[in-house]
């Protein structure tokens, strides 16, 4: 049994090389100060199970070694089996690790929850309060992302910029299936799906280029599916907005971002020097398209109680959310209603219609449209 | 591949000649090696005549033994069509950098890892398990048979009507390009219009049926059959962990039925349950699946644990260190096991207090584990260990377990998974726990427990060797893996842009070559075995000095598996009875009451996989004919009065006798 307790011996050291040589590995070395929390994080734990860990594979190969049946020489004990300090001693170490760990991930959990602003910027400098933080709505597409700057009013397709120590905050989703988005250098991951607005906050604090993907398989484009994320100074920053507004990016609207939504693969970045504002509300609401009623609105009427059964004839059955794709069976969606500023369903065909502004539900005041206007 | 659904026709639904897949050479080539192979195997069949014996003896049969036997043949079959996958996505991997697609395309590789996971947990992990728990739980306990026969042979036809399906989807259309559990909107109708995800469902639900029931009869049996002085705290370790695996299926297949059932309904029916319009919510989808998924780890793992048990004290010849201990472990994990299903997405964007408790509660489950762990390492403590393969398989799953363990605890603290949710690094986690867990106590169990079935024990030489190439060929093919999601590499690529990641997949795939070694040299020492088998013949009953019941037997048991049941004074009863002098009675012998054979659990299972085909290509007139006739046979089945009989006392006379030649033979 020599060699295999050897064998195995070193392999059990495995583990503890990959952290030990892990420094120019991007999770165990990143560049953004959430990341790097994270990282301590693993390193901390890690170090903490190990005191138990070792000293369990130790035991393992000593007794395996000591015990082996041609050692005549080790005490034989064929009735020993129950012993009460032992008993407390085996349920009470992994109890005292797991008290120690649980009591860190509480507070590691909270302090670092991808929805709480920052702050800090890095370890002992805290957020500049005067100063705002970045925004970023990030939707990812099939297959790549797309990346709106509220703040000074721009697009980019698979290009992501961010001044170093300033905070950026991310809003996250998706046009037609789960991703996941994820800068390793930068911080942690948040799921990017449809209809649901996802939150993440982060900080990148060296300058430099880094990879940034979806990490969440989402169909056949999914490997490409891949962006670069530049951190950059402040001047510098400011300097790629204004080439991006100065540039012939043109102008990312309902009609623009329809055409971007359908699926490519291997998509090359992509600038858009202005964007309508309203876009990234209109896609998390899943009514880019002005003739879908937005998903704010359906909720609205429904916690007013509903339409009831004339809700039914609100149904409208068309395709529009994969373009080319073969008419899938029972494939409907929730119209958008009649309203004073909308009031004939003409409107409806246009894709340049301004959506309506849902400030009250209409189950007093609006009709719902007649069956007739919900066919094509 | 799949023709447009407008073009459906009422006799063929959307099946068309175009579903065979004639452009994909790999496919071609593999129909062709399954078609030969096929083809011989029918053959021989024919020409040795055992076409009868072959219905008679086994495919109909109730014997709780053979049907043991069949599910791991079926998880052995399955198994290397898992591992095909494996070593593909391997190569693709591997080869698959600066600019080179690989040899696969997207739509092909994405088939393979799917049913790379489903495979190896639905028709390789599960058919292991239940094939083990259906041998090994009534000779454990001293029963003639499950509580249930008829419906035992009916789980196993419908285990293997599922992986039929799989198999089918290889040649006949598409298998699901959306990861092993389908989340929504990705396996929608929208985004996936192709059969793939149907003939996923279908398989999963005509499966699932068998793994329910069986479920229910095990727990049946443990909880009503066990013999006199059997108490709940004298059960072998083993079986306890079989009635806790067993409750845990029947407590969350159900999930995964109803999950399923509204996931079809989405695509068949038009509802609106996981969808992004309609109010749907594909979290709702993600939520049920994983409370049917993470018990399903302990589904798996649970009876692992056992066969370790059993494993450590008879090689060590010493009793279990902390019997009760380990009892209560197994059902505190089997309890904590539905409350941690959310670690599975941290990163959907739960509030940091779901996610720390979430995080914590996993935790917690390492603690009756860690017991776990030290229970085995105490019963090695003063013992004399005999290595034999068993016990190589335990002292290597000890070390490589508790390594995948730290891991699976790092990944459930939410920061730090929300860094290694989805990279190689949970890959490699989850591959170290079911590998170095499950799988190692399966092979442990098989060489193990083979005398018992057989009547012969396995040659030591090819076992060895199929050991070290699992143990090594695991650590070379995961631990890359653990740096790679260091690294930031996520699951599910098909390529790679970053030449430095290269060497790390190539080392991988030299271990996953290891893997196949050690697969070949397991076929190669079945074989020798059986060849050898006059050499390796085991005439007692008891080749491993063992403690519990099913050694008190002959080998392989007879069909009645004890002439008279054996009563139980102390944990570890047989080593008990052997203490005690136990004296074989070799008279007083009174006919058996056993059930008999019936081929209604092959017609029932053959016609529910039909069902599902023709639900998977919409040919809807076959679903309603085949579900008519579904219920109908079962109907019929009930008027079936003719389902026992008694073995003579002549012949158990006979049996007996010649088990003490035997015995007085070897002496």
């Amino acid at each position: 049994m020599a060699s295999p307790v050897r064998a195995l011996r070193l392999t059990a050291l495995l583990p503890l090389l990959l952290i030990l040589t892990g420094c120019d590995w991007v999770v165990m070395s990143p560049s953004g100060d959430v990341a790097m929390q994270q990282r301590d994080l693993i390193v901390i734990s890690t170090a903490l199970m190990l005191l138990i860990i070792v000293p369990v594979i130790a035991l393992t190969l000593l007794f395996a070694w000591r015990y082996r049946s041609s050692n005549k020489d080790a005490t034989y004990d064929p009735d020993w089996h129950h012993s009460t300090q032992l008993e407390v001693v085996i349920w009470a170490a992994p109890l005292v690790i797991i008290i120690a760990l649980g009591a860190i991930t509480w507070v590691s959990t909270h302090l670092l929850d991808p929805y709480r602003p920052l702050n800090r910027v890095a370890d002992g400098r805290s957020v500049d309060q005067a100063a705002q933080p970045l925004e970023v709505q990030a939707v990812a597409l099939d297959w790549k992302w797309l990346f709106i700057y509220p703040q000074y009013g721009i697009a980019t397709v698979n290009e992501l910029a961010a001044p170093v120590d300033r905070p950026i905050s991310f809003r996250l989703t998706s046009t037609s299936v789960m991703n996941s988005f994820f800068i390793p250098a930068l911080a942690g991951q948040i799921y990017a799906m449809p209809g649901m607005d996802t939150k993440l906050h982060a900080v990148i604090n060296k300058a430099g280029v880094f990879n940034g993907f979806s990490a969440n398989y989402s169909g056949a484009g999914f490997s490409d599916m891949r962006f670069k994320f530049h951190g950059v100074s402040g001047e510098e920053f400011e300097k790629w907005v204004a080439d991006i507004k100065a540039g012939q990016g043109g102008n990312l609207d309902r009609a623009a971002y329809t055409g971007l939504a359908e699926p490519s693969v291997k998509e090359a970045p992509k600038r858009f020097q202005s964007v309508a504002p309203d876009l990234y509300d209109a896609i998390l609401n899943r009514c880019v398209d002005p003739a879908r009623m937005c998903m704010k609105d359906m909720m609205a009427v429904d916690a007013e109680g509903g339409m009831g059964m004339a809700g039914l004839r609100n149904v409208f059955e068309r395709r529009v959310d994969v373009p080319g794709a073969p008419p899938a069976t029972g494939s409907r969606f929730v119209a958008a209603v009649c309203t004073p500023q909308r009031p004939r369903d003409g409107e409806i065909k246009s894709a340049a219609a301004t959506p309506i502004a849902f400030d009250k539900p209409l189950i007093d005041g609006a009709q719902p449209r007649s069956a007739g206007g919900m066919t094509e | 591949m799949t023709p447009n659904p407008a073009s459906e026709s009422v006799l063929f639904g959307k099946l068309s000649l175009a579903a065979i897949p004639l452009h994909e050479p790999i496919l071609l080539a593999t129909f062709a090696v399954v078609a030969i192979g096929g083809v011989a195997v029918l053959g021989a069949l024919t020409y040795y005549r055992v076409w009868g014996w072959l219905w008679r003896d086994w495919l109909t049969s109730i014997d709780h033994k053979k049907i043991g036997i069949m599910y791991m043949i079926l998880g052995v079959i399955m198994l290397l069509r898992g591992f095909s996958d494996a070593i593909m996505m391997r190569l693709q991997q591997a080869i698959a950098f600066g600019g080179s697609e690989g040899y696969l395309p997207p739509h092909h590789y994405d088939q393979i890892f799917t049913a790379h996971g489903v495979i190896m947990i639905f028709f390789v992990a599960m058919p292991f398990i239940t094939g083990m728990m259906n041998y090994i739980v009534p000779l454990q306990i001293g029963a003639r048979d499950v509580a249930f026969p008829f419906l035992n042979n009916f789980s196993f036809w419908m285990t293997t009507g599922g992986a039929v399906l799989v198999m089918m989807s290889l040649f006949v259309g598409e298998f699901a390009a959306t990861g092993w559990l389908a989340y929504p909107p990705l396996s929608g109708i929208e985004s996936s219009p192709t059969v793939g995800v149907d003939y996923y469902i279908w398989a999963l639900q005509v499966a699932g049926v068998g793994t329910l029931l069986s479920g229910v009869n095990l727990i049946a049996t443990i909880v009503k059959m066990r013999a006199p002085g059997m108490t709940m705290m004298r059960l072998p370790i083993f079986v306890w962990t079989a009635l806790c695996s067993n409750i845990l299926i029947v407590a969350s297949f159900p999930v995964l039925t109803a999950t399923l059932a509204l996931l079809s309904a989405d695509r068949y029916l038009g509802t609106a349950f996981f969808t992004n319009d309609f109010g749907g919510s594909a979290m709702m989808y993600v939520n049920l699946i994983w409370i049917w998924g993470h018990p399903e780890v302990y589904i798996l793992i649970l009876p692992a644990f056992g066969i370790f048990s059993e494993v450590t004290a008879t090689y060590c010849g010493k009793r279990l260190f902390g019997y009760a201990s380990m009892v209560y472990a197994t059902v505190v994990i089997t309890i904590l096991s539905y409350l941690v299903w959310l670690h599975h997405f941290f990163t959907m964007g739960s509030g940091a207090s779901v996610n720390s408790f979430f995080g914590i509660t996993t935790m917690i489950i390492s603690i009756p584990t860690g017991a776990k762990i030290f229970n085995w390492l105490f019963t090695m403590y003063r013992g004399r260990i005999r290595f034999e393969l068993p016990m190589m398989w335990t002292v290597s799953f000890m070390v490589t377990f508790v390594i995948g363990g730290m891991t699976g605890v790092l990944l459930a603290v939410p920061p730090a998974d929300f860094v290694l949710h989805n990279s190689l690094f949970l890959i490699a986690h989850f591959h170290n726990v079911i590998i170095g867990g499950v799988l190692f106590g399966l092979f442990a169990g098989i060489a193990y427990w083979f005398p018992k079935a057989f009547g012969f024990k396995l040659n030591t030489f090819w076992g060895t060797i199929s050991f070290w190439c699992w143990t090594i060929g695991f650590y070379v093919a995961f631990m890359p893996l653990y740096v790679l999601g260091l690294m930031g590499v996520t699951r599910r690529l098909s390529k790679f842009d970053d030449p430095s990641l290269q060497i790390w997949f190539v080392i991988a795939a030299l271990g996953a070559g290891l893997i196949a070694i050690g697969i070949a040299s397991f076929l190669i020492q079945i074989y020798v075995s059986f060849r050898d088998r006059e050499a390796l013949t085991d005439t007692t009953g008891d080749p491993w000095d063992g403690r519990t019941l099913e050694w008190s037997t002959s080998s392989p048991p007879p069909a009645y598996n004890f002439a008279f049941t054996p009563v139980v004074h102390d944990l570890d009863a047989w080593h008990d009875m052997k203490k005690r002098g136990y004296v074989r009675p070799t008279d007083g012998f009174i006919p058996i009451h056993m059930p008999k054979n019936t081929g209604a659990g092959v017609v029932l299972a053959g016609i529910s996989t039909l069902l599902g085909f023709a639900l998977i290509w919409h040919i809807w007139w076959l679903a309603g004919l085949s579900f008519v006739a579904l219920i109908a046979t079962a109907i019929g089945h009930t008027f079936n009065y003719s389902r026992d009989f008694h073995i003579p006392a002549s012949d158990v006379v006979m049996t007996e006798n010649e088990r003490t030649r035997l015995l007085g033979a070897g002496a």
